[in-house]
């Protein structure tokens, strides 16, 4: 402590010194010493309050007693003295301690405070001569106060043998003790309260120049709120201190020999040790210079890191690999945390039917503890816990709102649908965003929901039935055979089906069943569905001409580079702002593979970072109907040019 | 997907009038878009005709449902009202009835409403007639059969049924399987 003040100091000469090189106290210096002075005395009257109060809490006795317990104790009160003026003392001391402790604080203190707060102090004069007669009456009180605290602990050393030698008597008077006492103090709270008051007023009066105003009192405040934040700060450096220490004592970490990595494979060792060297390894990795063993490569870490971590979760290797890429250690270790940890409830408000202050006092009525989810959306509302099963509420059965997670929200606002659009959702079940969509267009146009698997399309069409959405055609195509059956959409939404790396903590089984050939066949997919919602697009559409591609996926193979694929195969399109005003920027280079720098515009966002899926979004506009290559024109099947020839039929 | 037969036509709006009476004319006459009924797969979608137009790319095959569902043809030949058309018909119903909040429960549960529970009912409701159920704060709960015409209702004591349960919105939950 003292340490850490000394260092501080340092920063401020003191002002003798400062009269010492100057030859004479500077008005500055003088301000600063009032400053101080004044400071000094609030903390001391504060924790001497605090004392006192401690008191009256724990001994419950004060001044009132002796007087009914007086004729018993008369005597016993005498020998009594030289011993409860020993435990005066001590209970000084502490109270000493902090008056020196808070000097200390109230230099460095002063540091802060004339930065940002100069703007309070500047009327110097004024404060000044309040402090200079606040300093007296200040004083006056305190050393009143201390008498208080002498009398009362007096008292309390007493009465504690009252309560060995009289136990009927003191038991009786206990109560009413007590509620003296809490009257005592409080009376001497208000006294102090009113004295001060009275010193400040009169000095008012007497000098004409500082009454007790509000901006007074803002000032006041505002110095108490600084010191709290000194507080704070000390606390923290405190335990930066502490942790630095504990850096130096478990200096000592070894990597477990591969003897130790075979023994640990016949026999694991607990979770708990794993976690710890987890830790220790992250810590190493984070400051490699100085803590590295010099035998032991970057790599050898990672390896142990890797093992360790794929036995801790319960990932399969690959998929460790694939996530470690994506982020620094440390960070990965909290991606892989908020994995284990379940997003909170959401639920979308269905406009068609409801508005949310409505459907949130609805749900409130029936006990839900609710929130909106953030200043980012409208509709959205996060349930916090509910005595009734949130899907089955008559609001629910209504079609008031729809379960629906927070990362879902994103394509759909990116994609921005208007009214008397023609919209298709190309994997829609089971319709969260597809009924958002229709929600957004306020059931006009035309709104068309495909999807691959017929046994998901049930729970579809009865999403779209019970949020009433009128507008909507529902199939079951391949989305790859997109173009051909039906083109010329204003917008497209490829929520592509992906490896659900982002959505790991909603299905664990993600963790062990996605092996590389998953992701191979995966981003081919998405390679194929992207390219088609791209010629199912009409460029010349009034409003729209955009494509939205998401995935709940964090992986780039899923996101950036199928993304990356789309441009250079289709050169019509080009990547634009999603409208989204969160989540990281997409990466433009990783791992030797170079993105195109547009790359920069899609969205990525993390369960760790923003406490909902993982999810990545794309926005791109299609500038053409027709592909330049080379020096021929090619028209895809499916976009507007060619549907309009088709309706000549 | 094809329009209804005149056969189909007849039994489908012989139902539709239990329901709505003569505001069938409303559904198909709109003063924003022409609408139209389909058939598809037998059942009864209820759809804008510039989307209709534009489905007939979708093959039959493929297409899963467009529009609003009204209903189902059943193999013998009746029309059955699907839950899924109750925003019409709580848009046009005749005859209406209100169930105080402890009935809301028990109707989305799939029982008949009982006297206790009826907070209001439409005047001159006749018997056998279908009727809409709301709960006080008019959001549309279901539909079903008046058991008693208004008048005989008053004699009824309180645990005897009013109407009978047809179609709740507990079926979305309960019958997704079966509806779609």
């Amino acid at each position: 402590m003292g340490g850490r003040n000394n260092k501080r100091r340092q920063h401020m000469p003191l002002p003798l010194e400062i009269e010492k090189i100057t030859g004479k106290a500077t008005k500055a210096v003088y301000d600063k010493m009032k400053h101080d002075q004044v400071r000094s005395l609030k903390q001391k009257t504060a924790a001497l309050k605090q004392n006192s109060a401690a008191k009256a809490a724990s001994t419950g006795t004060k001044r009132a007693a002796p007087a009914q317990t007086q004729s018993p104790a008369g005597q016993k009160r005498q020998k009594q003295q030289p011993q409860s003026s020993g435990k005066d003392a001590k209970k000084q001391k502490p109270a000493v301690v902090a008056e020196a402790d808070s000097d200390e604080d109230e230099d460095a203190s002063m540091v802060v405070e004339d930065g940002p707060d100069g703007g309070w102090d500047n009327a110097p004069l004024e404060s000044d001569s309040e402090v200079a007669d606040s300093d007296d009456s200040l004083d006056e009180f305190d050393s009143a106060n201390e008498e208080d605290d002498e009398a009362a602990s007096e008292d309390e050393g007493e009465d504690d043998d009252d309560v060995v030698t009289q136990k009927p008597l003191s038991l009786l008077s206990d109560e009413s003790d007590d509620e003296e006492d809490s009257d005592a103090s409080e009376a001497d709270s208000n006294d102090e309260g009113v004295e001060s008051y009275d010193e400040f007023s009169t000095d008012g009066e007497d000098d004409g120049e500082e009454p007790i105003t509000f901006r007074n009192m803002e000032k006041r405040s505002r110095k108490l709120d600084a010191q709290r934040e000194e507080d704070e700060e000390m606390a923290d450096m405190e335990l930066k201190d502490q942790d630095q220490a504990a850096d130096g004592e478990r200096e000592a970490f070894e990597l477990p020999s591969s003897e130790q990595v075979e023994a640990e494979k016949e026999a694991p060792l607990d979770l708990t040790q794993v976690q710890m060297r987890i830790q220790e390894i992250v810590r190493v990795l984070n400051n490699f210079s100085e803590l590295r063993r010099p035998q032991h490569s970057r790599n050898d870490y990672m390896d142990q890191l890797k093992r360790d971590m794929c036995f801790y979760y319960g990932y399969n290797e690959f998929l460790m690999d694939k996530l470690l890429q994506l982020f620094t250690v440390s960070e990965a270790v909290e991606f892989f945390e908020a994995n284990e940890v379940a997003r909170p409830v959401t639920i979308r408000t269905n406009t068609l039917k409801t508005r949310r202050r409505d459907l949130a006092q609805a749900l409130i009525n029936r006990g839900v503890n609710l929130d909106p989810i953030g200043k980012w959306t409208k509709v959205g509302l996060t349930i916090f816990d509910s005595p009734v099963p949130v899907g089955a509420t008559p609001e629910y059965m209504a079609g008031h709102y729809m379960i629906q997670a927070a990362s879902s929200f994103l394509p759909v606002m990116a994609l921005g649908p208007q009214e008397n659009e023609k919209v298709l959702d190309m994997s829609a079940a089971p319709g969260g965003k597809t009924t958002y969509c229709a929600a957004l267009m306020k059931n006009t146009g035309m709104m068309v929901a495909n999807d691959a698997n017929k046994e998901r399309e049930k729970a579809l069409v009865a999403n779209i039935h019970r949020l009433g959405v009128s507008n909507a055609v529902v199939c079951n195509y391949d989305g790859r055979e997109f173009p051909k059956v039906m083109g010329g959409f204003d917008r497209v939404l490829l929520d592509a089906p992906c490896s659900g790396t982002g959505v790991i903590s909603k299905d664990a089984s993600v963790k062990t069943n996605k092996g590389p050939e998953d992701f191979g066949m995966l981003t081919h997919l998405q390679k194929e569905l992207i390219l088609s919602a791209i010629d199912s697009t009409n460029a010349d559409s009034a409003t729209g001409g955009y494509i939205v591609y998401s995935t709940c996926s964090v992986t780039v193979d899923e996101d950036e580079a199928v993304v990356n694929y789309a441009l250079s195969k289709r050169p019509n399109v080009k990547l634009v702002e999603t409208g989204l005003d969160f989540g990281r920027p997409g990466f433009t280079r990783f791992r030797g593979q170079t993105f195109h720098n547009s790359l920069s515009l899609t969205r990525r966002f993390y369960p760790h970072a923003h406490n909902m899926d993982g999810f990545f979004v794309a926005k791109f506009k299609k500038l053409s109907n027709k592909i330049q290559v080379g020096d021929k024109q090619i028209v895809p099947a499916g976009s507007g040019a060619k549907l309009k020839q088709k309706k000549k039929h | 997907m094809r329009p209804l037969t005149d056969d189909e036509t007849k039994v489908f709006f012989e139902k539709l009038t239990k329901y709505i009476g003569r505001n069938i004319v409303h559904l198909i006459d709109r003063p924003d878009e022409p609408y139209c009924f389909r058939l598809q797969k037998d059942r009864v979608y209820y759809v804008s005709e510039s989307i209709m137009r534009k489905t007939t790319a979708i093959g039959r095959q493929n297409l899963i449902s467009l529009g609003v569902c009204f209903g189902k043809f059943t193999k013998t030949g009746k029309f059955r009202m699907h839950i899924t058309a109750l925003p019409s018909l709580a848009q046009y119903a005749k005859y209406k009835v209100w169930v105080k909040p402890n009935g809301e429960m028990p109707f989305l549960y799939g029982n008949h409403v009982v006297k206790a529970h009826i907070g209001r009912v439409t005047e001159d409701m006749p018997e056998h007639q279908g009727v809409v159920i709301f709960n006080m704060a008019d959001v549309p709960l279901g539909f079903g059969v008046s058991a008693r015409s208004t008048v005989d209702m008053r004699k009824v004591d309180p645990t005897g049924i009013a109407v009978f349960h047809q179609s709740d919105n507990g079926e979305y939950l309960r019958e997704e399987d079966a509806l779609f």
